[in-house]
Formats: C-alpha cells, structure tokens, sequence
C-alpha cells in the first residue's frame, strides 16, 4: 500500500476538481469568505474518506444492481451527521452554508471515487484515497476562498488585512469578487496555471 | 408573489446555474454540442417539476416540526427535519426511476431522445438544491412549488443550451492550449454569470 501515493496525487497530478472537474458546484457556492470555505473543505473530507471506508468494507456484499441506492443512503447517513454536528458547534456558519451541506450527497467527488477505487480496493487504501482526494478539493477551496475574501473584502477570516492606511490613500475593495460569476473566473485561473505547468514538466 | 412572477425570478434570477452554480459537473460534461444538452435540459426539467411538489408534500406532511399532528394529535410535537436529506434523495431516486419506466412504455421517441440522461439525473446537484431551496423558502402551496421547479428547470435548460450553442463556435478560435476545455469554459460561464446578474436589480 504506497500512502504517500494516494495521499499526495491527488492534491495537484489528479486533483478532484482542476483536472477531474468533479464536485464543482460546492466548490463555487462556498468560496466567498475563507471561514465557510475551510468548513466545507472539512466536511466533504471527512464525507468522502468515511465513505470510502464504509463501501469498501461492504463491496462484497452489494448486489450491483442496486449498488448506487446504497451508495447514497451511507453518503446522506454521513452528511446528516456532519450537518448535526455543524448545527450544534458552528451554528452560523451552518447557517451561512445553507443548502451546500446537503449538496455534499451529490456531490460527484463521493459518488466517482465510490466507483472508481471503493468498490475495487481495501478499507485501508480506499479510507487514504478518500481522505487524499478531499484535500485535492480543500486545496482548490481554500485558494480560491483566499483570493476571492482578499480581493473582495479586504480580510481573511475576518480579520482585516489591508491596511487602513491604504483605504484612506484611496484603496478600493473589489467588490466584483464576492459575487458568484467571479468564483468561476478564479477557478478557471486556477486551472489554466495548474494546466500549463503540468504540461510544462 | 404571484406565480407569474415567481416563475420569472426562477428562470432569470434565481438561475440555477449562473446564480447557485448546481448541476455544474452534467452542464460542463453534456455541453459540448446543442442538441444533446437541450436533450438533457428537458430532462432535468421535467424530473424538477415532478420532484419539488413531491418532496413539497412531503415536506408539509412528513418532516417539518409539527407536521404530523394530522394523524394524532400526540404527534404535534415530533420534529423529523433530521431526516430531509435521505428522505428526499430517495425519493429523488425513486420518482427518476419510475419516470424512466413510464416514458419507455409510453413514449418511447422521447426516451432514446433523453437516452442515457435520465437515470444520471437522480445524482444531479440541481435537483436535490431545487429541493433543499423549496423547504428553505417556505412555499404557501403546492402550486407554487411546482412553478418554482419548473422554472428552475427551464433556467438549467436555457444556461446549458447558451453555453453549448458558444462551445460549438468556440472551436474554430485560437484559445491558449492550457486553457482548452474546461477551463474557457468556466471563464466563459463566469461572464454569463455576470450578464444574468443584471436581472438581479428587477423587484418582482
């Protein structure tokens, strides 16, 4: 079992989102502030790393048929539990989050790593491969969240930044960020480097 | 709101694309030509419009805090919101695969029409959001769901044909060769984006 292989790929060779282009709804909704950000990035980790864990140990036993309904029911059991916990510790960022939580169930990182890798390899392997591919998409998260609350309020988790200075020498937030057609922008230029630079090698 | 209205901000500015970005894996993935995006687009739609007053019902009846005080009124207290999620993606699952059993005994043009989509669309992010968004917003009535999931859907079809009908022309154009793909495309979706916030200005 390489560990270090299925942890690190997936953070930049075969990231969820840049290069698999999976679980991109979340991805945009979420990244306007770097706080809710964060708690997505955890959540949908911790969602597809049980997950993974959980099918891989029941892959025997599910007749194929049928093997996506159950799929979905252990996702939805896991994210009722996230969004519990989320509810009763992180209120208002629960709150902020909003539909997002419940989306981790369709969310197509889950379900395309449930049937590419759970359904064919060990607990052990498919728990790092879950964990590793929901830090790939963390990762995209996090920068865009960064870019986006920097450029667009002027913080990052809430605390200011900029320095007031520059806003009296006549330093404008960029309002333009936090709206939603932005995050698709950011992500685009994220892909485009990551693109390019993969290429380059 | 009247439900002329309501069905206008749900295509315009509601936009399920532009504005939540749901259903964005099946809208980047299917889009590469128009017609088979307007294929999927009708799918999408006609599954919402089923699903929300299906989900609205039991929403109502079922799961919100209270709900349950038409069969005793022992029950007035039980709140099962907990269960939203699982209830309503198995009915999600469940409505998909008996739509796709009635369209292919009834209607079987418009079942190779919408071919492989169907049973793909019960893992499509837009229509457990329309869901989700529906139990959010509090609808008076189950009319009222049912416009909000159509025009949802009609929002979803017209986002999906837009960008297909730009990627077919796209082809002929020099783009960087990193930026091939999906990456315009996200670019490009961005500053659709940024054209439907327009309507966000309108008070309906």
């Amino acid at each position: 079992m390489n560990v270090k292989k299925l942890l690190i790929e997936p953070l930049r060779k075969t990231n969820p989102v840049t290069v698999l282009v999976l679980g991109i709804c979340s991805c945009l909704a979420v990244t306007a502030k770097l706080k809710p950000a964060l708690v997505m990035g955890v959540s949908v980790t911790v969602v597809t790393a049980l997950s993974n864990f959980i099918i891989s140990l029941l892959r025997k036993g599910i007749p194929n048929r049928i093997r996506i309904i159950v799929q979905l029911l252990v996702v939805s059991t896991l994210v009722i539990l996230v969004d519990q916990f989320l509810k009763a510790f992180a209120y208002d960022v629960s709150k902020q989050l909003s539909v997002y939580v419940g989306l981790i169930i369709t969310n197509c990182i889950i379900m395309g790593r449930l049937e590419a890798f759970a359904l064919s390899h060990g607990p052990g392997e498919s728990f790092l491969d879950g964990l590793g591919n929901g830090l790939g998409y963390s990762l995209i998260l996090i920068i865009v969240a960064f870019f986006r609350e920097l450029l667009g309020s002027g913080t990052l988790l809430g605390y200011q930044i900029i320095p007031q200075s520059w806003y009296e020498a006549g330093y404008q937030n960029n309002g333009l960020m936090i709206l939603p057609p932005m995050a698709l922008i950011v992500i685009g230029i994220v892909m485009w480097i990551n693109n390019s630079k993969t290429e380059s090698k | 709101m009247s439900i002329f209205n309501l069905f206008l901000k749900s295509v315009f500015v509601d936009n399920m694309i532009f504005a939540y970005f749901l259903g964005m894996c099946s809208y980047l993935a299917v889009s590469k030509t128009v017609k088979t995006s307007a294929g999927l687009g009708l799918a999408v739609t006609f599954v919402l419009v089923v699903t929300v007053p299906v989900n609205y019902l039991i929403n109502k009846y079922l799961l919100s805090s209270g709900a349950l005080a038409w069969i005793s009124p022992r029950f007035a207290t039980v709140d099962l919101s907990f269960l939203t999620y699982i209830l309503f993606i198995a009915i999600i699952a469940a409505i998909v695969q008996i739509l796709e059993m009635i369209i292919e005994t009834f209607t079987p043009s418009l079942h190779s029409a919408l071919g492989i989509f169907l049973p793909l669309i019960a893992v499509n992010c837009a229509i457990l959001g329309c869901s989700l968004f529906m139990q959010e917003r509090n609808f008076s009535n189950v009319g009222e769901a049912a416009v909000f999931g159509l025009g949802s859907g009609i929002g979803w079809l017209l986002a999906i044909v837009a960008i297909a009908a730009i990627r077919e022309k796209l082809r002929y154009s020099k783009i960087p060769k990193a930026l091939e793909g999906v990456g315009i495309s996200f670019i490009i979706t961005g500053l659709m984006g940024i054209a439907f916030m327009a309507f966000m200005g309108i008070k309906l």
